[in-house]
């Protein structure tokens, strides 16, 4: 079992559905977010493109938060999501520090808070609250362990990149191009 | 030609201006474990070589700043820390992979036996404050009895905690400026020459002066070498080592680089330390007041400059 989350760039329209969704499903305190959305302008004019893309923590499989967390807060379970137990932690910024995609922050108690892939909505055998209200439905969820799940047949059909790939974390969050 | 003309902020209030979660405790605490860890070093060194008679100050006096830089340090992590009175948890269990975890192991130890030593020299330091307790007396006569075996202990705690104080940063490979590996040792040779340059403060005889002026002088050409080494590594990197060194290289961290760490903090003073070795009345106090200050601001620059560095994607 190894969750990865596949996302459209050519289907985003930027709406920020999932972020909302995912402040609500997860009660994320206002002001924050566990993902969001960019906006990247390639190109110089005339020829320039638009890339939309919703991004969130990429459950690394080389995670480096979880090897610089001090305490083993911050952990990998079996199916590959990283999470980070609030009260094993310290609040000592330094998987923050260690994440080139800024994805964490810490959270008005105290503690690192962060994207989960909606855990507590898999184990009830539902999709991330993020990938289950996204409009254009752009955004596919799965295990990359089974050749014929959508996200693995997806993968193998289209073109896709990760994001940062030279930090060497080997992200699980792929973007179709 | 392709250009990127323009990406979105993420636009997240609470969480994009305040990336730079490390303020300045963090500084001040990198600062103070590295002279720390120098002075220990030097305590440690001169009783294993068996030179305390020649070199007391280095063995007594400046040892009692190790405990207050170390129990201030450690002040200043916990106030930066967030989930404060869960601190514990760094104590229940060892993450090798951690240098954070391996560091306040280190602290752990190396802490109170810092307080021991001062102790076992309590009643040379402060002969008047004589404390009528008899099982102080038989305290102070067992830990003077173990000084060599505390010392033998203090020489490599007091190498681990001057390194860590750079592995904690260039462990992290999200933030290009603090990811090379000459940060260990630069942060360990700057901490030696901070300690080196508090026992020159406090030392009485020009003996010990002299000796601590030349380790000194040692120690801040080595770390010329090494900040050299740093910035060619970086100049040879990618994308984003570049512009990590551009902050320090015609950035907004260049003055305080330059002018305050390279210039006044290291290669003033090595002048002075050499004129005054040299036969030249120079009152030592500045030059190690600089490369205290130099010190100091280093720690200060590498931390901030680092946490503006990012993978661009």
């Amino acid at each position: 079992m190894r969750y990865a989350m596949v996302i459209d760039t050519l289907k985003c329209v930027g709406c920020s559905d999932c972020v909302v969704a995912c402040q609500t499903e997860n009660d994320v305190p206002i002001g924050y977010c566990r993902d969001w959305i960019t906006e990247t302008v390639n190109g110089t004019y005339p020829t320039i493109e638009l890339e939309l893309k919703s991004e969130r923590c990429n459950h690394c499989e080389n995670a480096p938060c979880v090897r610089c967390c001090p305490t083993g807060a911050s952990h990998q379970l079996d199916n590959g999501i990283v999470l980070v137990t609030g009260d094993e932690c310290i609040g000592c910024g330094a998987c923050i520090e260690s994440c080139p995609y800024d994805a964490r922050f810490q959270h008005p108690e105290g503690y690192v808070d962060k994207c989960t892939f909606c855990h507590h909505r898999l184990e009830k055998g539902q999709l991330p609250a993020c990938v289950s209200v996204c409009p254009t439905k752009c955004m596919y969820f799965g295990d990359l362990d089974n050749a014929n799940s959508e996200v693995s047949v997806l993968l193998k059909k289209r073109k896709y990149k990760t994001l940062a790939p030279e930090a060497g974390t080997k992200p699980h969050v792929y973007y179709l191009i | 030609m392709q250009e990127e003309l323009f990406t979105s902020g993420r636009n997240i209030p609470n969480i994009d201006p305040s990336l730079e979660i490390w303020h300045w405790p963090i500084s001040v605490y990198l600062f103070l474990g590295g002279l720390a860890a120098g002075l220990l070093f030097f305590a440690g060194l001169i009783t294993v070589l068996g030179k305390e008679k020649e070199y007391p100050t280095s063995v007594k006096v400046a040892s009692i700043i190790s405990p207050i830089a170390l129990t201030l340090g450690l002040l200043a992590l916990f106030y930066d820390l967030t989930h404060k009175l869960y601190f514990w948890r760094l104590y229940t269990t060892i993450r090798i992979e951690s240098p954070m975890s391996w560091g306040a192991w280190v602290l752990l130890i190396i802490t109170p036996l810092s307080f021991l030593w001062v102790m076992s020299y309590y009643s040379e330091l402060f002969p008047k404050w004589k404390i009528d307790y008899k099982f102080l007396d038989t305290f102070e006569t067992f830990l003077q009895k173990h000084r060599k075996n505390m010392a033998y202990a203090l020489l490599p705690l007091s190498i681990v905690l001057g390194v860590y104080t750079g592995i904690l940063l260039s462990a992290f490979n999200a933030r290009p400026l603090w990811n090379n590996a000459i940060l260990g040792p630069l942060f360990l040779v700057s901490g030696l020459s901070t300690g080196a340059a508090t026992i020159i403060l406090l030392a009485k005889s020009a003996k010990e002066r002299h000796l601590f002026s030349k380790i000194d002088l040692g120690l801040v050409i080595l770390e010329l070498g090494l900040i050299v080494h740093m910035l060619m590594g970086m100049y040879a990197g990618t994308e984003v080592q570049l512009e990590a060194m551009q902050l320090l290289i015609g950035g907004e961290f260049t003055l305080m680089f330059f002018g305050f760490v390279i210039i006044l903090g290291l290669i003033v003073p090595a002048i002075m330390e050499f004129l005054e070795l040299g036969g030249f009345k120079i009152p030592v106090a500045v030059p190690a007041l600089l490369i205290l200050l130099g010190g100091l601001v280093l720690r200060f620059v590498m931390v901030e400059a680092g946490q503006i560095t990012r993978y661009l994607y």
